[in-house]
């Protein structure tokens, strides 16, 4: 693992120590992430994966007691959720909910100007977003009707998935945290998603796969790879350590944290 | 679609807490003598110039009404009414007699327009757009009829309604005019009799719009009435008749405000709906009274009947509402569906916010044989406020084939709120088929996020939920109206999360 050290990281989660009511699920977790990188970080359940990706997005319900978390040299912790989104962090639910009555291309709008808006950046029209947006449809090979239907509302587990990676694309984001993706998808429907996102692979933005199974990095392939145990990482590595884990699994990591 | 868009705009720029039309118009009036007596009723009568007849009617109700006791059936909580301690009647002074709108005292031109009236004979609504595909509103046009507390002020396009043959005009002048429609409908649909609140509307009703659609026209503009109550310690008892002969169609809307004031005040109106033979009514309205402060502290009191008959066969009647206003809340806007293949429709979207009370609902009255009813009821309750919703389904012996569609869903923001659903449901036949459908749910934390996550602020998020919660109902309103409700809609949830 190269370290850049004259040149600020996109992601910095500096000893970071989270609790939920009175339990404390992160012990003091680091990890750096530069522009262009994508980051596996994989770990049995209940290791704090899912934790980290919602405290980075800035979901309520959880308590930081020690640590950072830096975006661009810039403290993430003190922005609203939907300021961060604004600068570029962009979570892919395990569970994306669904938002009856209010259709998705609707919502994709009303969410892009929020954006462009707290950036100071003009908003865009309606005709100029469907055109923007049938674009990037398209691009992902993802059926325009989806724009129309409610929003997740009756999507099956993938095309609620590549409805995330619509979003992916349309918000442009800095850094995508990509939480459980392969969760409920069949192999089929994985590689569809999986293609979406090494599409929007590019070198100024990076990624964060979290995944309880390796079978996701054969077609994400990651550059570093992480392995959570109980709120720690306890070994990071290149994409072999993947592969390790497989073979051996998580139990031999137990003891480590 | 624009209006989201307008709507997450209008959120973002009000402020929390804040009822847009409570203020006062300072003008001098003419009142009644506080309390209720015969003399009350006489007093308003002989205001109006009304004939020996209508006095009659008005005293027969009155008489009825001592005998009568307040509902206390529904949902709602309130200290005892002192019924001798309201104004039964006011009226702004007139300066002279009017004979066009440029007469009117420019307080209350300025009040409309404050409020965004369009009292002047214009045809475009502000800010409105053309439905997507259809015209652009340069051409459409809607007729006002303007009241203030018990008096109508102005009633627009008159002239025009006239060459297609419609009566569009302020009731107490229609009782002068056409007091042989009057006497032919007023109180058959709610009798004198019905209820304590319609019983005391019979009474001391001062003013309202009269509508009269001849045969075979389609009345060529939207009509409205738009209700302000100004006076303090003021009831507002307004009284609708509209009449649609055999074929004809007519859309009307409504609307209301009042001033912001600790003091509750009492509006108990009555709407009576008529549709002959192949006749369609569609009535909507945006109710936003003063709904008290955010203590709890004043507010309106809106008991109010409203019901139509489609008297006729193949007759329609639909109505629609958006209810946001008001303390208390106690209305079913109701069909009775007589005719044979008759139709009736009840669209709902009732919000309470603050301490707000609503029990609300509508009633379907299948007595002519394959009449058909639908009913789509929206409540969403936010802060500390009740919202119920009650509603009857009934079908009679004769009435064969009856169907009916309910669903009803309430919508929870927060966890100091409560939503009810009260259905009743009669069949005394075996052919009907009702069907009803009831969810409850809450706006969860988990989609709330995932829209901010998105960069959607808190209040945008909430607002583009409802706006999909309540948008099978916003579809039906005619454009003005859905564009200024799903305003409303959001400022009355103004800081009910977080």
């Amino acid at each position: 693992m190269t370290l850049r050290k004259n040149v600020m990281s996109l992601l910095e989660v500096k000893d970071l120590k989270v609790r939920v009511e009175e339990r404390e699920i992160l012990h003091g977790l680091s990890l750096t992430v530069n522009p262009g990188e994508v980051h596996a970080i994989m770990g049995p359940n209940g290791s704090g994966k899912s934790t980290l990706s919602h405290v980075i997005a800035g979901k309520p319900g959880y308590e930081v007691t020690d640590g950072q978390i830096l975006f661009r040299g810039e403290d993430l912790l003190e922005m609203e959720p939907n300021e961060r989104a604004a600068k570029g962090v962009f979570l892919a639910f395990q569970y994306p909910v669904e938002i009856p009555g209010v259709t998705t291309w609707n919502f994709l709008h009303a969410a892009l100007n929020a954006q462009r808006k707290a950036r100071g950046e003009d908003e865009i029209s309606s005709p100029a977003f469907l055109k923007k947006v049938r674009e990037v449809a398209r691009s992902l090979n993802i059926p325009q009707d989806m724009l129309k239907r409610g929003v997740n509302v009756g999507f099956s587990g993938g095309e609620k998935k590549r409805n995330e990676i619509l979003q992916m694309a349309l918000f442009e984001p800095a850094v995508c945290i990509l939480d459980e993706m392969d969760s409920g998808l069949d192999i089929d429907a994985l590689r569809i998603a999986a293609d979406g996102v090494n599409a929007l692979r590019s070198p100024e933005r990076a990624m964060v796969v979290i995944t309880h199974y390796q079978r996701l990095l054969n077609y994400i392939v990651p550059d570093f790879v992480h392995v959570m145990s109980k709120g720690r990482v306890v070994k990071s590595g290149g994409k072999e350590l993947a592969l390790e884990l497989e073979e051996s699994g998580y139990a031999q990591f137990e003891d480590a944290a | 679609m624009p209006a989201v868009q307008e709507t997450v705009e209008r959120v973002r720029r009000i402020d929390v807490d804040q009822y847009r039309y409570g203020f006062e118009t300072l003008i001098e009036s003419d009142k009644a003598p506080k309390g209720l007596s015969e003399d009350t009723v006489r007093f308003i009568s002989a205001k109006k110039n009304e004939p020996a007849w209508m006095l009659e009617w008005r005293l027969e109700a009155f008489r009825r009404w001592l005998t009568m006791t307040e509902p206390t059936w529904a949902r709602v909580n309130y200290p005892k009414i002192d019924y001798q301690d309201i104004y039964y009647y006011a009226a702004p002074k007139p300066k002279k007699t009017l004979s066009s709108i440029d007469e009117i005292d420019p307080e209350i031109l300025k009040t409309y327009e404050k409020l965004g009236i369009p009292l002047r004979e214009v045809a475009i609504l502000e800010g409105v757009e053309p439905p997507p595909g259809g015209e652009p509103s340069a051409n459409r046009k809607i007729a006002v009829d303007a009241v203030f507390d018990s008096v109508s002020v102005a009633t627009t396009f008159q002239k025009e309604l006239k060459k297609a043959g419609v009566i569009f005009m302020p009731i107490s002048e229609a009782i002068r005019e056409h007091p042989e429609l009057v006497q032919k409908y007023l109180g058959s649909v709610v009798p004198t009799s019905d209820n304590y609140f319609a019983t005391l509307n019979s009474a001391v009703f001062s003013d309202g719009s009269f509508v009269y659609v001849p045969p075979g026209v389609r009345c060529p503009m939207e009509l409205s009435t738009y209700f302000r109550i100004n006076e303090r310690n003021t009831g507002q008892f307004e009284r609708t008749l509209i009449i649609a002969d055999k074929g004809s169609y007519v859309s009307y809307l409504e609307g209301c405000t009042a001033p912001q004031r600790d003091e509750n005040q009492l509006h108990a109106a009555v709407v009576e709906l008529v549709a002959l033979d192949d006749a369609e009514i569609k009535y909507s309205t945006v109710q936003n009274w003063y709904p008290g402060n955010s203590e709890g502290k004043g507010g309106i009191y809106n008991f109010v009947t409203k019901r139509g008959d489609c008297r006729g066969k193949n007759s329609k009647i639909s109505w629609t509402q958006v209810e946001t206003g008001s303390a208390i809340t106690w209305k079913y806007p109701s069909c009775i569906l007589r005719g044979d293949n008759s139709s009736g429709e009840f669209y709902s979207i009732a919000i309470s916010n603050g301490y707000q009370q609503v029990d609300s609902g509508t009633k379907m009255i299948h007595l002519g044989k394959n009449t058909s009813s639908r009913i789509i009821s929206k409540g969403i309750a936010a802060g500390k406020s009740q919202n119920t919703y009650r509603g009857l389904v009934s079908a009679h012996r004769k009435a064969t084939g009856a169907r009916n569609y309910t669903a009803c869903d309430s919508l929870l923001i927060g966890d100091k709120c409560g939503a009810h659903t009260v259905p009743y449901v009669e069949a005394k036949n075996s052919s009907a088929t009702f069907e009803h459908e009831a969810t409850t749910s809450k706006i969860s934390e988990d989609v709330l996020f995932y829209c901010i996550q998105r960069g959607l602020s808190q209040e945008e998020a909430v607002g583009l939920v409802v706006n999909g919660f309540v948008k099978d109902v916003l579809q039906q309103l005619p454009m003005e109206f859905a564009v200024e409700a799903q305003k409303l809609i959001s400022i009355s949830l103004e800081g009910s999360v977080g």
